[in-house]
């Protein structure tokens, strides 16, 4: 299955949820990443039920609070 | 259109020679009030160059005092500062480079009682504060009071910034919802900070404020400005407002609320 991930072109295999993508992803903090599906936002109680298809564009946006 | 005294046309002939500037955009600048929040990493860099700019008015918040360990990135503080309220040394700086303008200073922490009573008063807000519980209440009010604003956040050798057009583009919380979990934030004070990234994403909330003022260039709405510093590459990403956002869909949010402020150290 080829995907998109942070703009970059994946190869992975079918059938993955957003939770088992977090994993192999190497996400160590995964509430600390907003989620975004093909342009929309997923709340973090629809990762496990959301399973990843081909030609789908994934971002991982880091949570950053610093700013002092 | 107002009448630039020669001291003016010299001290802002760079910009007025600027094509999409000129002497009617340097005029919005010197009419334009932008407000500040924090006077630390990113507010130091924001603070000088607005000032240097010809920002008509700069109200400044921050209720801490001047740490020896700020000044490896607070560019506006200096080491017989340490001590001096943030907000009264990064005045004196503001003022030494243009006297033409006016400097409000603010030394408090912002919170839902008072916040909105502050930001009224101007055109533009920019975050510069260091947790979320700021962060988010920033994004409610800038909402509710109808205020454009630039979000930054920095964290390692990393920033991220969005600007915001209220009920236009997409806000904080379209993007984040709501703060993480107070156990699982590594914050620069736990996590660390180059101090130069702070630098790099306050020129970039410094630049945004002045194409707002101007009216010039594509901000950064409904997109996310994300670099990492030791790649040095950076990435836009592109999103919409969302309909059913908590704060600025649908009904949104009316009033605000305090977010629960914890002081948090990075899982290990």
């Amino acid at each position: 299955m080829k995907i998109t991930i942070n703009g970059e072109a994946k190869e992975l295999r079918d059938g993955l949820s957003i939770t088992e993508l977090l994993v192999v992803e190497n996400v160590e903090m995964p509430e600390m990443v907003s989620v975004q599906l093909n342009d929309e936002f997923l709340k973090q109680d629809e990762y496990a039920a959301t399973i990843v298809k081909e030609g789908d564009d994934i971002n991982f946006l880091y949570f950053m609070g610093g700013g002092a | 259109m107002r009448d630039f005294s020669d001291e003016e046309l010299e001290r802002y002939s760079r910009h007025i020679i600027l094509e999409d500037v000129g002497i009617e955009g340097q005029e919005k600048i010197l009419n334009s009030k932008v407000l500040i929040i924090g006077a630390g990493g990113l507010g130091s860099p924001v603070a000088l160059y607005l000032a240097a700019a010809g920002v008509g008015e700069i109200g400044i918040v921050d209720g801490d005092v001047v740490d020896l360990s700020n000044l490896q990135r607070q560019v506006i503080h200096t080491t017989s500062e340490v001590g001096t309220a943030k907000v009264i040394s990064a005045k004196r700086k503001m003022e030494a480079i243009n006297p033409n303008i006016k400097v409000t200073v603010y030394q408090t922490m912002l919170d839902a009682s008072n916040i909105l009573e502050i930001v009224k008063g101007y055109d533009f807000i920019i975050d510069g504060t260091d947790n979320f519980s700021a962060k988010f209440l920033i994004n409610d009010a800038c909402i509710i009071a109808n205020k454009p604003y630039s979000h930054g956040g920095i964290l390692r050798f990393g920033g991220q910034t969005m600007t915001i057009k209220p009920h236009e583009s997409a806000c904080y919380a379209c993007v984040f919802d709501s703060p993480p979990p107070a156990n699982a934030i590594p914050t620069c004070s736990s996590a660390g900070i180059l101090g130069a990234v702070a630098g790099m994403l306050g020129t970039i909330q410094a630049t945004e404020a002045l194409k707002v003022i101007v009216g010039v260039g594509e901000p950064l709405y409904n997109r996310l400005l994300s670099f990492d510093a030791k790649a040095m590459s950076f990435r836009n990403i592109n999103f919409k407002k969302n309909p059913k956002c908590r704060v600025c869909g649908g009904e949104g949010i009316k009033e605000l609320r305090d977010y629960e402020a914890v002081v948090c150290e990075m899982k290990r």
